[in-house]
């Protein structure tokens, strides 16, 4: 491959580090190596998330006819950094009241178990930082400690909005996990493997030389994708469903009683949290670091990677400026009702795809399942009142 | 390295398990028993059994933990009430950990170097619990569905009290 030097010039740049070590003992150059991974996964999302958050606030000034921060730097892209210095000589207030050691420890292990997630997903050619076996249980595994890292904080600030707020959080996070979960079963079905590289390298190749085989393009994966996007959104508790966070009924949440840079961690957890989910979207459905037509194959896996990110980031950032919310008894009603037996049905026209032999009667075959359950579901889950047509009895 | 790293393991998890007995607030013991969950999954990891690792911290951190903490907080309207000494937690601890030497003194000492076990990758235990062991997954599945549904009916309202007290 022509591109192949500039593919592979951060693992040869690792590779040159690690030189240094020829004379080190045994054990030194695996702990040198998960160093640098650490170093350059800390390094690129720490920045990713200083750039996010200055472009969200952009975009969303741009989608309601406003400026957005454009003060500092040039069209206001140091506000991070402002921000950044702002929120660390802030006063950090913690209530007299509270639990200090939960208090204290709840943003410390939502961050770790944020960061702990971004090390398993491949963001290019052999550029896996974490290669193990389960790769995508461990990411679950790790997302599934959020939930106590929450109820730490809103149980440590002993204060009655924090511990609704994560009342509401953990509710809408654990509803969610089992549709984020069984959307992931079917790629793993039909990759039949736990590794998030096997299954990149499942979606490679081109059906007719120019569609990509990404597991999007298929019915069932069109439809996991859909159903792990929304589920997604929910674990970030990103618009629409960020009901545990709303100023008039439970201030911030669990978030209420942090100040300073803890409440910058939880913001950062956040950030880190949805870069995660959004990663392992691509790489699931996406075709992760696969380039999109073979004539672009030229282009560098990883900015092919952060190029499909990217456009996530901005559907999730879109999304915020177009929806109202939903309120939580509708997110539950939606999770149970119609997201888990959605994603029961994914991995069922998944399983029709793959026995009808990945090719075009499986494609409408695998169609005509997900279309069928879509279509008894929105019947039958229909509660809205029929209105008769408006009438107007006074002002005629 | 990895003795280093068992005594490191050990050594925090045994602290967080004494912490989960002898902590006066509820709380706090179950946060310590999540960290004992921690360094037990941390155990299976330096066994090499990633996957047993992995369920242990998904099932028992993700889920268990998050049981313990939640009743707590439902069941008790004082949770951070000092309980005292309870003398009957003594015994029952002592019964086990006797029960548990008995059985260990009880049974044959293994040969010191461990037979090569090759590594069992996640895909060959799926294929085993779908093939061999697919009755008693079943029967698993079938147990926790019933008891899904007896809490379920445990905790539903009554339609015809709900009127009256209306």
């Amino acid at each position: 491959m022509s591109g192949n030097v500039v593919d592979q010039v951060f693992i040869r740049i690792k590779e040159w580090l690690l030189s240094w070590l020829t004379g080190a003992p045994n054990w030194a150059v695996p702990i040198a190596s998960s160093l640098i991974n650490i170093a350059a996964l800390l390094g690129v999302f720490l920045s990713l998330f200083a750039l996010m958050s200055v472009l969200e606030r952009k975009i969303l000034g741009r989608m309601q006819n406003r400026y957005g921060p454009n003060r500092v730097g040039p069209f206001g892209l140091f506000q991070p950094i402002a921000d950044g210095i702002k929120m660390l000589i802030k006063e950090d207030v913690v209530p007299a009241r509270a639990d200090k050691i939960v208090h204290f420890l709840a943003p410390i292990l939502i961050a770790a178990t944020a960061i702990l997630a971004l090390g398993v997903i491949p963001y290019g050619r052999n550029m896996t930082p974490f290669s193990i076996d389960g790769g995508i249980l461990f990411f679950f595994a790790v997302g599934s400690t959020t939930e106590l890292a929450v109820f730490m904080a809103g149980w440590g600030s002993n204060n009655k909005f924090s511990m609704l707020g994560a009342m509401r959080a953990i509710a809408q996070m654990i509803s969610y996990e089992l549709p984020l979960i069984i959307t992931v079963l079917p790629v793993i079905m039909v990759v039949s493997s736990l590794t998030p590289d096997a299954i990149v390298a499942a979606q490679d190749g081109y059906v007719f030389g120019f569609v990509p085989r990404w597991f999007v393009l298929t019915p069932w994966g069109a439809a996991a994708f859909i159903l792990f996007f929304v589920s997604g959104l929910v674990e970030s508790n990103r618009t629409p469903f960020d009901v545990p966070e709303g100023e008039s009924e439970i201030v911030a949440g669990h978030m209420t009683e942090y100040s300073g840079f803890k409440y910058a961690t939880f913001f950062m957890a956040e950030y880190i949290g949805m870069f995660a989910i959004s990663g392992l979207a691509v790489t699931l459905f996406l075709g992760g670091w696969q380039a999109p037509l073979p004539f672009l194959e030229f282009v560098p896996s990883y900015l092919w990677f952060f190029a499909k990110l990217s456009a996530l980031l901005f559907v999730y950032i879109w999304i915020r400026g177009t929806l109202p919310r939903t309120r939580i008894d509708q997110i539950m009603n939606f999770a149970w009702k119609f997201m888990l037996p959605m994603a029961f049905t994914c991995v069922i026209a998944a399983a029709v795809w793959h026995y009808a032999g990945h090719g075009l009667p499986g494609w409408f075959a695998s169609f005509g399942v997900i279309a069928l359950v879509y279509f008894a579901l929105s019947t039958l889950l229909d509660t809205r009142k029929k209105f008769a047509p408006r009438t107007y009895r006074f002002a005629e | 390295m990895n003795s280093v790293a068992f005594i490191v393991i050990a050594i925090l998890t045994l602290a967080a398990a004494l912490a989960a007995a002898s902590l006066p607030k509820l709380i706090h013991a179950a946060l310590n028993f999540a960290v004992t969950f921690v360094g037990v999954a941390a155990f299976f990891f330096l066994l090499g059994a990633e996957f047993v690792g992995l369920v242990q911290v998904f099932v028992y951190i993700g889920a268990v933990a998050v049981l313990i903490v939640f009743t707590i907080l439902l069941t008790r309207r004082d949770v951070d009430k000092d309980r005292g000494f309870n003398w009957s937690g003594v015994v029952v601890a002592v019964a086990v950990f006797g029960g548990l030497v008995w059985a260990i003194l009880g049974t044959p000492s293994l040969p010191v170097v461990a037979p090569e076990i090759p590594a069992l990758p996640v895909k060959r235990i799926g294929e085993v619990l779908m093939t061999s062991y697919v009755w008693p997954l079943q029967c698993v599945g079938l147990l926790l569905t019933a008891a899904l549904i007896g809490a379920l009916i445990l905790v539903m309202e009554d339609r015809e009290e709900v009127k009256k007290v209306k």
